[in-house]
């Protein structure tokens, strides 16, 4: 071919040029632990579902659907859920958390509007499973083993479904409509549920259904009592029977003061009922201080709001007709409060003990194998009792007494039947390296305050149930689901292809790959990996 | 409650794009259509800001010229690392003639067109600190004087890089270079020297004069395509950090121009007719050893003891900028 003077080549494009061979390092995209998914009790990934919730519209239907895969009671979370989600948030280090719950609540009332459904899609497995109690342990664990494609039979000693989220969380915080949607969603799976059906033998029960496995979810409706002298008029009652007796056709009669003694989540949840039904004076009674108090402090918070009186760092002597005997305490230096044996003398009409719950173990009486302990049955990382295939979880089991906790519980004991039924090993799920706050090039956030929720009037909230906490509106979901970080995981946002100097960053578009490195051409200088907002690129070293 | 405003908070305006964002949000860098001007293959080293700064450059001018664009290079890392007869990483016509005559060049390219009758096809000029403020210096000043109509582009990588890391007018003060006393007490380049390419241009009243850093492609973008709304010569200075002369890490490259940028050091700014219009602000202002610790051409500042007094003259630097462009308030002095 006939070539200009002095040129022997033809020109070529340096695509020819595999600069690739120089790297020393090579980036790939990972998939890293966000601190929120990690934190969840319930085991709901929750960066995952808020990428969803981030795209708004369809996105929301798919963000409900990635919850309900873990939890099946995402309304009911969006209220009463502790959230230690928000609190490992990596966000709280840029401005503040995200809030998760009120996102979480927005899409379960958006599914309860909406009314979306989920259906179970395994073939029947043939398998009978029988779960005990029909609080949110239960309920998990039958929803997920109905899934799995098993027959299950729910047994609960009470007239109604839904154990502690009924009978001990105020009508205040989570409203029943929203409850009672939540479990129907679930019994309309093909649930059989049987109320009123208290066990009392477990291994009688498993004979006379001939079931082939057992989840144990009894809860702890025992209220704990210590030991007061009291006089004979003295009106005395714990906090779960209160709390428990809200939803029977009478309210209790408490008086005009009311004491309540204890410094826990239960105790709180006392004093406020007290001040709905009418207490001019709702008093907790708490050995401690503030700071020790085991209740969440926006719960004390909101209490404090509607108006309920705290005394700290007092005990009880004494109970008497209209009064009661209170002992102040010191705290001594290891934090133990020690008696000073200064007394005071308070008006009190009633009195309510707020002071733990107990586990009622009689069912699992003579079961072989099965261990108690501290008044818990002790369990395997399957959630198995020493009993094979009597599987146990929520309060009556050794672990957190929160709703979710139990939730989660259920969940993973679900998850462990279906396994052992099966025989096959139970999937465990993938080891994934946590996506700290170091890791992420916190520039390209912008900074966005939280949004926060709506709450009643005072006046309606110290005299009325109506639910306190209010949730968001579509566009304030919207925004908040938008300042997450996405820790560990890519959101597309291009930043990889843009800042790479040597075009090897292929942009497939899409949700389980967005991109592509480009080896033949990538030199490893890890712009890509320093730039990426979320950390969701690692440089691994080349096998050379 | 009120509803909020909805804008995309999880990233804001600062990331290349983002699945979320209208189209016209995202940068050009965003789309899978770039024109990709500078593209594989292409011999700069790893982490090369000025391969970067070069490509989103002249991908923002051809978007905003529909491809009807013709750059004309100066001799340098950029030419030499991009066209090794016979390759070329070029997908624009390009051109290269010598160390000096980029300007001169590109404003003969420019008269032919209009001689031609092409005035739709658009020129730039480019080349780095060296050919452009040193080597290239009086074809550039002419260019602009006689408001040539084209857009030069200076990648400013503060030194010789192509060569062996010489100093370059653009070289900063304290900043070490393979000619600058390289041993010794004062190793480094001296205060009091060297220039202000952006300001120079500006002096010649010419219709548009911008600086940019590669760590913020929306503003980068911005002037580009700004740029190529006037007719007549325009300037667009861009701070390319170079791995290899500023002894930096080459997943820095980004970061290290984000720092120059906070500092103070390198004032980012538009000005149109010799007035400045626009100051880009600093968003969270960090000091200057933050930048200058990250690079090993200013190790020796912080040896034992480390030289407060030339680390308190180069803040001395940065603050001025700060007052003199108003980098830290919304109105610019």
């Amino acid at each position: 071919m006939e070539r200009p003077f002095a040129i022997t080549l033809d020109v070529g494009s340096s695509r020819a040029n595999k600069t690739g061979s120089w790297r020393t390092e090579r980036p790939v995209y990972v998939h890293n632990l966000p601190p929120c998914s990690g934190a969840c009790p319930a085991g709901e990934d929750v960066q995952q579902w808020l990428y969803d919730a981030e795209e708004g519209g369809g996105g929301y239907e798919r963000a409900w659907r990635g919850i309900m895969d873990d939890n099946p009671f995402p309304a009911v979370m969006g209220r009463v859920c502790y959230h230690p989600c928000e609190t490992k948030c990596n966000r709280a280090q840029l401005d503040e958390a995200v809030g998760i719950n009120s996102v979480e609540r927005f899409l379960g009332d958006e599914a309860i509007a909406k009314g979306w459904k989920v259906e179970v899609t395994a073939p029947p497995s043939g398998k009978r499973v029988l779960v005990v109690g029909a609080g949110p342990s239960g309920l998990s664990a039958a929803y997920h083993l109905v899934r799995l494609g098993h027959g299950v039979t729910v047994y609960d000693a009470g007239p109604q479904a839904g154990g502690m989220m009924r009978f001990g969380i105020p009508t205040y915080r989570l409203p029943r409509n929203v409850l009672d949607t939540e479990i129907q969603r679930i019994l309309d799976l093909g649930v059989d549920v049987e109320l009123n059906r208290p066990v009392t033998s477990v291994l009688d029960e498993m004979r006379a259904g001939v079931f082939d496995a057992v989840f144990l979810a009894v809860g702890a409706h025992l209220g704990k009592r210590a030991y007061i002298p009291a006089g004979s008029a003295a009106k005395v009652l714990d906090a779960v029977s209160l709390l428990r007796s809200m939803e029977s056709e009478e309210r209790p009669r408490l008086g005009r003061r009311v004491v309540v003694y204890g410094g826990g989540n239960t105790a709180i949840d006392a004093a406020r009922t007290a001040r709905r039904l009418g207490a001019e004076e709702a008093i907790i009674v708490y050995r401690r201080t503030r700071d020790r108090m085991p209740a969440h402090d926006f719960e004390v918070e909101e209490a404090l709001e509607e108006g309920v009186l705290m005394k700290w760092l007092s005990t009880i002597k004494h109970v008497d007709h209209g009064k009661l005997i209170v002992e102040r305490m010191e705290l001594d230096e290891t934090g133990f409060p020690q008696p000073t044996g200064e007394l005071e003398e308070l008006d009190a009409d009633a009195l309510v003990l707020a002071l733990g719950q107990e586990t009622d173990l009689s069912l699992v009486e003579g079961v072989p194998g099965l261990e108690v302990e501290d008044g818990v049955v002790s369990v395997d990382s399957r959630m198995m009792t020493g009993c094979t295939g009597i599987f146990a979880g929520g309060d009556m089991v050794p672990a957190e007494r929160t709703v979710t906790v139990a939730v989660g519980h259920g969940r993973q004991a679900a998850r462990n039947i279906d396994a052992w039924l099966r025989n096959i090993d139970p999937v465990s799920p993938p080891d994934r390296a946590p996506s700290d706050f170091e890791h992420l090039n916190s520039w390209y956030y912008t900074d966005a305050p939280r949004s926060v929720q709506p709450q009643l009037e005072l006046a309606r909230r110290q005299s009325t149930f109506d639910e306190v906490v209010g949730g968001l509106e579509g566009s304030t979901a919207l925004y908040e689901a938008r300042r997450c970080l996405s820790c560990g995981n890519c959101f597309s946002c291009d930043n990889c292809y843009g800042v790479c100097p040597d075009n090897a960053v292929i942009k497939l578009g899409g949700r389980e790959e967005p991109y592509a490195f480009d080896y033949d051409y990538c030199k490893g200088c890890g712009i890509c990996a320093a730039e990426c907002p979320c950390g969701a690129i690692e440089m691994v070293p080349e096998e050379i | 409650m009120s509803a909020e405003k909805l804008k995309l908070y999880q990233v804001g305006t600062f990331a290349v794009g983002n699945r979320l964002l209208d189209a016209d949000q995202r940068t050009v860098q965003a789309r899978t259509e770039r024109s990709n001007t500078l593209t594989s293959g292409h011999r700069a080293c790893r982490g090369c800001g000025e391969a970067l700064g070069a490509r989103y450059a002249l991908d923002a001018a051809m978007r905003a010229t529909q491809g009807k664009l013709v750059a004309a290079n100066a001799t340098g890392c950029l030419e030499v690392f991009s066209t090794p007869y016979p390759e070329s990483s070029w997908q624009l016509p390009w051109l290269h003639s010598l160390f000096g005559n980029a300007p001169a060049v590109a404003t003969g390219i420019a008269a032919a067109l209009k001689v031609k009758g092409r005035t739709d096809i658009r020129v730039i000029g480019q080349g780095g600190d060296g050919g452009t403020l040193d080597i290239g210096f009086a074809c550039l000043s002419g260019m602009f004087e006689r408001n040539d109509d084209v857009l030069y582009v200076c990648y400013d990588n503060e030194a010789y890089m192509n060569t062996g890391v010489q100093r370059s007018s653009a070289t900063p003060p304290a900043a070490r270079t393979a000619n600058t006393k390289p041993v010794g007490d004062e190793p480094g380049n001296v205060f009091g020297q060297g220039k202000s390419a952006p300001l120079i241009a500006m002096a010649h009243e010419i219709p548009y004069v911008a600086t940019a850093t590669v760590a913020d492609l929306h503003d980068l973008e911005h002037k580009i395509e700004r740029a190529m709304e006037f007719r007549g010569a325009r300037y667009v200075h861009i701070l390319v950090p170079c791995p290899l002369g500023w002894g930096s890490e080459s997943s820095e490259t980004v970061g290290i121009a984000r720092l120059a940028q906070e500092t103070g050091l390198f004032p980012v700014f538009e000005a149109e007719a010799g007035e400045v219009v626009a100051v880009s602000q600093i968003r969270r202002q960090v000091p200057v050893e933050e930048y200058l610790v990250a690079q090993r051409r200013f190790a020796h500042l912080f040896g034992d003891p480390p030289r407060t007094d030339v680390i308190a003259d180069l803040q001395a630097r940065a603050d001025r900028n700060i007052r003199r462009f108003g980098l830290l308030q919304e109105e610019a002095v």
